[in-house]
């Protein structure tokens, strides 16, 4: 499916990352938006307070972020596409709601424009700190989808490919922008309505009595519904069975989380998005994701021009980690640099999947500016030395 | 040979999931009862109504009743219901919990949404107890009663609910005790029929904790409790009907004002600064 035409601004636009997240974000179909003020990140809600009311949509300002990230799931039940929109001390109030999407298999967008933590921190400085919490912060077992965009450009694109994969997995997908890339102006092309690619919500088909909602009939993933099918449905963060009924029981317990997380690990391949260039037989890659992407790409180019042969991979999909790419790096390159606003959390991931085979360095600061690409160049050249 | 009458509470209710949990003399099944009549008395059709429940004994609720129900986290089934009951303003939402729920770990989002007045009718059993966990000390536990968490008595100060929601701007105030049930079914039936925030205080027993930890006797012994000391005053002021420990029950039809709704004002306001260009948001109506 298109894009809606009558709501996407198509056209050439100077605009920052925030305000191309909001524009994306309405052309993925998304109608209503619950959010508590919280800097880096107002600017998006700012922006969809006064498109909304232009296209039919609604933005709600609750009163904390644990209610916002409630409040959205209450719209998708009733059959809509929405998000909530937050920075760190909201994203840490709102795991409570993450786990509850999860489990509830709710198509839910966390959008996230990181600063600096613990706590208050750093709140008008960029970081990338927030990795972690977003594949752990709620308790239990489960999967999630973690993008993170580089430009402006890629704050429109992929908020729409977060808004796809939700509908896609029924799963939390976390939009994991950062300060810099939230307020940096750039341009911004949004395509014609029919450029861009929607997957719309597809309802089940089933008549009532014939519909459990949690049974997977065909396919990989359970079919949605909304209320007033008459499905007469029941959800619960209770362990469930296929019913939606409370199951009180280990073996219950196992088969519903072992799906959560197989239904997003069997499908990495499909998920993930990432960037390659000049890996083969070079003697460091550099792994990056968000504004750090670029901080890479910038130093490789310096690197090259002294003669080093240096390849990069920057990563678009954090959650699934691609293990069996990270792995074979190993074969491809003779070590490996991860470069990223924090004191290593991909950077752990890297070592994990790669077994040791390829020594891996961290280039990480604990957040408030961008890596510097001197001190990035610096580093690759200490690892080659 | 004519049919026999189908009992309207069993119309309500997710036969294949009986029996339920709660204990016998319990009174949040009184209210259930209650409320299935008042449905059908409203006139609403089961398809237009949601429920969404957060955590503990009436919490419950929300997966007992045959209708699209959500049982979401411990105080968050208000803010579920803001998002759910704007996106589809063709069905009535209900929230159905418990005091500890809506007052204590719910409270902020229980004065927002009455604030607000999101159309929604807010049903609260207060049976002055977390019972799901065993008996610890609510925001509504009466002074000096005995909680698991108060081993010698409570000595907090408690929420007056009705003066809470009133003060908040709630469009209509009731509160009952699950001894006055044809009461409580037409307070229920007149909240459902109206828009805006509407809130219904149920005061319920809880024989196996609170009861028992105060020596107060069994359910019937808390029914005689209701009978004997509760007293009707309808459109009592909301500031003089705190209950206090074993007190007289100040019981009635408090508050009823009309106040547009958050759909109303919203709409109002843009259509004021936007004209024309004003999309409403309609959800999936």
């Amino acid at each position: 499916m298109a894009a809606d035409p009558s709501v996407v601004a198509t056209g050439m636009h100077f605009i920052d990352g925030n305000e191309a997240c909001a524009e994306g974000a309405i052309a993925a179909g998304c109608r209503f938006v619950a959010g508590y003020p919280i800097t880096p990140s107002t600017e998006v809600v700012e922006h969809l307070a006064r498109r909304f009311p232009r296209i039919g949509g609604m933005f709600i300002q609750m009163e904390d972020e644990i209610a916002s990230s409630i409040c959205f799931q209450g719209a998708v039940w009733a059959g809509v596409k929405a998000m909530t929109v937050t920075s760190g001390p909201g994203l840490s109030l709102m795991m409570e709601h993450v786990g509850l999407a999860a489990m509830t298999e709710c198509p839910a967008v966390f959008v996230d424009v990181q600063r600096a933590g613990p706590s208050t921190g750093l709140p008008t400085l960029p970081a990338q700190q927030d990795i972690m919490q977003v594949r752990w912060g709620s308790h239990g077992d489960y999967g999630v989808i973690a993008l993170a965009p580089q430009s402006p450009q890629e704050c429109f694109d992929h908020i729409v490919t977060c808004f796809n994969l939700a509908e896609r997995f029924r799963c939390p997908v976390f939009f994991m922008m950062d300060e810099t890339v939230g307020h940096m102006l750039g341009k911004v092309r949004i395509p014609a309505a029919r450029e861009i690619e929607v997957v719309e919500r597809e309802f089940t088909g089933r008549p009532p009595g014939e519909y459990q909602p949690y049974r997977i009939y065909e396919g990989d993933q359970p079919e949605m519904v909304r209320v007033g099918m008459g499905h007469r449905i029941h959800t619960t963060g209770l362990t469930h069975d296929e019913r939606g009924y409370p199951a009180m029981n280990a073996e219950a317990q196992d088969g519903l989380i072992r799906r959560l997380k197989s239904k997003i690990q069997d499908h990495v391949e499909e998920i993930c998005i990432c960037d390659e260039e000049q890996i083969d037989g070079s003697d460091v890659t550099v792994i990056s994701y968000g504004i750090t992407g670029r901080v890479a790409a910038y130093t490789a180019e310096l690197a090259r021009a002294e003669g080093l042969k240096v390849g990069l991979l920057r990563l678009v999909t954090l959650w699934p980690f691609h293990e069996r790419l990270i792995a074979g790096l190993a074969q491809r390159t003779r070590a490996i640099v991860v470069a990223e606003m924090n004191l290593g959390q991909i950077f752990h991931e890297v070592e994990r999947a790669t077994r040791r085979r390829v020594p891996v360095h961290l280039v990480g600061h604990a957040g408030g500016a961008i890596i510097e690409p001197e001190a990035l160049l610096q580093r690759i050249k200490e690892v080659l030395r | 040979m004519t049919a026999a009458p189908v009992n309207p509470v069993e119309r309500l209710l997710r036969m294949e999931r009986m029996p339920h949990i709660w204990c016998s003399g319990c009174g949040i099944g009184t209210s259930v009862n209650c409320f299935a009549r008042a449905i059908e008395k409203a006139g609403i059709d089961f398809e237009h109504l949601h429920v969404v429940s957060g955590i503990g004994c009436s919490g419950r609720v929300a997966g007992y009743v045959d209708v699209d129900s959500f049982h979401t986290t411990h105080g968050r089934a208000i803010p579920f219901a803001t998002g759910l009951a704007l996106s589809r303003p063709t069905s009535k939402v209900v929230v159905y919990s418990g005091d500890g729920d809506l007052s204590a770990i719910g409270g902020n989002h229980l004065i927002h949404a009455a604030r607000r007045n999101i159309d929604m009718t807010v049903i609260c059993v207060n049976n002055f107890t977390y019972g799901m966990t065993g008996g610890q000390v609510t925001p509504t536990t009466p002074q000096t009663a005995r909680a698991s968490t108060t081993p010698y008595g409570n000595f907090e100060d408690t929420f007056n609910l009705p003066n809470l929601m009133d003060a908040c701007g709630a469009r209509f105030v009731a509160r009952w005790t699950a001894y006055h049930v044809r009461q409580l079914t037409r307070s229920m039936t007149r909240a459902l029929k109206m828009n805006g925030f509407t809130f219904i205080e149920v005061i319920a027993p809880c024989p196996t904790l609170y009861s028992r930890r105060n020596k107060l006797g069994d359910g019937v012994a808390m029914m005689q409790y209701y009978k004997e000391r509760s007293r009707i005053a309808n459109g009592a002021p909301t500031c003089d009907v705190e209950i206090g420990y074993q007190s007289e029950i100040v019981v009635g039809e408090f508050v009823e004002r009309e106040r547009p709704s958050f759909t109303e004002n919203y709409e109002r306001r843009m259509r004021a600064v936007l004209g024309d260009a004003f999309v409403p948001y309609e959800g999936t109506r």
